[in-house]
């Protein structure tokens, strides 16, 4: 039985339609992450679960039973909020046990509960403080202590890491994965950073304006995006979009990629990756996908890429980033980003031969922006 | 020292001295008043009538502020104005803590718990600030006609909760849409209703705003007098009305020391709220503009 199941909800503002049809289902103890530029609808649909926001229409089942029409506090769910909203006025140790409180658990239970999680999340030391006198690691903590007490259904995080400097949120990050790996709790987590998405989830539902574009395991979602959009938002940095022409025909389809001053390149199309829209497609403008790690200047890796093609562009850019080279090079009418190991040498300016991955391109079309192979 | 780097010339060093020496001067005038008041009711009769308003008492007495308690003529009677010290205080109290009590629970559920419409209602509650007492006497004494409650306490108690609902209102309101929606949110997911999240998470934090509707309510309460003088009979006449007969009373010789001390006493109790506190009343009207 799904832990919880959204069926065809809708939610207008007013005459804006801010989720449209949204349908999806996670099993008991999946982590599912909403992710999406702002304004895509997924913090209204955290919203409708969480049942601060009435849907327009559809239904919100939580393990089988209907609570569309349940108020927040008869749902059995906890949620972590972007701010913390820890009670200003209340002690870590009170902030923790409200929620049993409210629901009349016996004072000897509820300081049980207190205790466990303290433990759990390391904030023994932080029970008798306010929560002014914490650090935002130390609210996050809390935070998530206040729902962890209460081991409800379903656990909402609310772009939980948003706040917190970037060394702080790679921890609580890991840490987070492992306190799911650890409880197997139920957790639907939204964020508008790809990489928390590609991370944590188990399943990562792609929104943009109030549909669901692409629901998938972080590995279909980055490797077979189904369109442009899902394409661009994940990954990082992003995939590169290079105009082509599709040209050939079944068995030996060709992209040619045209670049002002350069040498024409005619990239094959792996043959196992066809599929049968190409055909209408022959002659017209497509646009091929690359990942920057598709391309590779090593030639020990060139044994990894089934369908290595040769290509020696002009670099424009370089930038180390440590553990890697980014490369700014001239590609098709624009330019394209290419991910190189730290030893590479070359300088801004001058030509390197770099090989292209083909067996992991996508294409994807022109006006629809849908994935054509 | 004030933290500012500024000039050091002597032309810059004498602007500034011109600048407080005027400062001085204006705080000296604005204080004459009390001043004079302060002094003259401390003055025996006999020296009032030929002195100057200035010159300091040569033997200071407290006869004129027992009389003006105890003793002197209001009108018909002449049993001071501790009587209606009292009163006032009898109205003011509940006055304030209920005006108080419903300006918090209404600026709660004007943020907290929106509805259709509660913007336009808060805008229509705002008139209520701009409406001049007088416009309302002849409706209003209607009313507490019908209610049975002409010139009684209780009436005069329930005019100035319903003209104080409208800047309480505005200050909880105001105040409550700083604080964060999430904290809200995050209760009612813990399972507390409405009472219960106004009593246990907004309530601990409105200190600052309680302060501030407080003073207001108990400064604009105790100094009415229209009100007071149009809805109330003899025996629950506010200081303000009484004053005001006591000074107006003409028998004999002007007692200028006994209506200063009297129109003292009468001011006390505001001056005395502000003194003790004025600065988070400064705290409170500033809360929530500036972050932190």
């Amino acid at each position: 039985m799904a832990a919880l199941e959204i069926n065809n909800v809708c939610k207008d503002f007013g005459s804006e339609q801010v989720l449209k049809d949204v349908s999806l289902a996670i099993d008991s103890g999946e982590f599912l992450i909403l992710v999406g530029p702002s304004g895509c609808g997924k913090s209204t649909l955290m919203n409708a679960i969480a049942g601060l926001e009435p849907v327009t229409s559809g239904e919100i089942r939580i393990a089988g039973e209907s609570v569309t029409w349940q108020t927040p506090a008869e749902r059995d769910i906890a949620m972590v909020f972007q701010s913390y909203a820890l009670y200003p006025s209340m002690t870590v140790r009170q902030n923790i046990s409200f929620g049993l409180e409210m629901r009349k658990v016996p004072k000897a239970e509820r300081e049980a509960a207190v205790e466990r999680v303290a433990d759990l999340l390391q904030i023994g030391h932080l029970l008798e403080r306010k929560p002014s006198q914490l650090s935002g690691g130390q609210r996050q903590r809390v935070a998530m202590g206040r729902a962890l007490a209460r081991e409800p259904k379903v656990y909402l995080f609310d772009e939980p890491l948003s706040n917190l400097d970037a060394k702080l949120r790679v921890d609580m990050r890991t840490e987070i994965k492992k306190l799911h790996q650890r409880l197997g709790t139920t957790i639907v987590y939204v964020t508008h950073d790809q990489i928390e998405a590609m991370t944590l989830a188990d399943c990562i539902a792609v929104m943009r304006d109030g549909r669901i574009l692409q629901l998938g395991s972080p590995d279909e979602v980055y490797n077979d995006p189904v369109d442009l959009f899902v394409a661009g938002f994940m990954g990082s940095p992003s995939m590169n979009f290079i105009s082509a022409t599709l040209v050939g025909g079944s068995g030996a389809y060709r992209l040619r990629v045209e670049t002002p001053g350069e040498e024409t390149l005619e990239l094959p199309w792996p043959q196992e990756r066809e599929t049968p829209a190409l055909g209408e497609k022959v002659g017209e403008r497509v646009i091929l996908g690359l990942r920057p790690e598709h391309f590779t200047e090593d030639d020990a890796r060139l044994g990894e890429y089934a369908e290595g093609v040769a290509l020696t562009p002009r670099i424009t850019v370089v930038e180390p980033t440590g553990a890697d080279i980014l490369l700014q090079l001239k590609l098709g009418d624009g330019e394209a980003t290419a991910r190189v190991g730290p030893k590479c040498r070359v300088k801004a300016g001058e030509r390197l031969t770099l090989r292209i991955d083909m067996g992991r391109a996508v294409m994807f079309d022109r006006e629809t922006e849908k994935r054509l192979a | 020292m004030d933290n500012v780097i500024r000039r050091r010339t002597l032309g810059a060093r004498l602007g500034r001295a011109m600048l407080y020496a005027v400062l001085l001067l204006a705080a000296l005038f604005y204080l004459l008043p009390l001043a004079v008041m302060l002094i003259t009711s401390v003055k025996p009769l006999a020296e009032i009538t030929p002195g100057t308003l200035l010159s300091l008492p040569r033997e200071p007495t407290l006869v004129p502020w027992v009389k003006a308690w105890g003793e002197a003529c209001t009108g018909m009677r002449c049993e001071g104005i501790g009587v209606y010290f009292f009163n006032s205080i009898a109205i003011v109290v509940p006055a304030v803590l209920i005006s108080t009590a419903i300006g918090a629970l209404n600026g709660y559920a004007l943020t907290k718990w929106r509805f259709k419409g509660s913007e336009l209602l808060f805008a229509l509650m705002l008139f209520g600030c701009f409406i001049p007492f007088q416009v309302v006497l002849l409706p209003m004494a209607q009313t507490l006609g019908w209610l049975g409650l002409s010139s009684s306490r209780a009436g005069l108690i329930l005019v100035h909760v319903i003209f104080g609902i409208a800047f309480t209102t505005l200050f909880f309101r105001n105040f409550y849409v700083a604080v964060p929606t999430e904290l809200v949110s995050a209760a009612k997911l813990d399972g507390a209703g409405f009472f219960r999240i106004f009593w246990r998470i907004l309530l601990p934090v409105s200190a600052p705003i309680i302060v501030v509707s407080v003073i207001w309510q108990f400064t604009q309460i105790w100094n009415d007098f229209l009100f007071g003088v149009a809805f109330s009979a003899h025996n629950t006449q506010p200081v303000t009305v009484a004053l005001n007969n006591l000074v107006n009373t003409s028998t004999g010789a002007r007692e200028y020391n006994v209506d200063m001390a009297a129109a003292m006493i009468a001011a006390l109790p505001t001056l005395i709220v502000y003194v003790l506190a004025g600065k988070y009343f400064v705290r409170g009207l500033t809360a929530g503009s500036v972050k932190g």
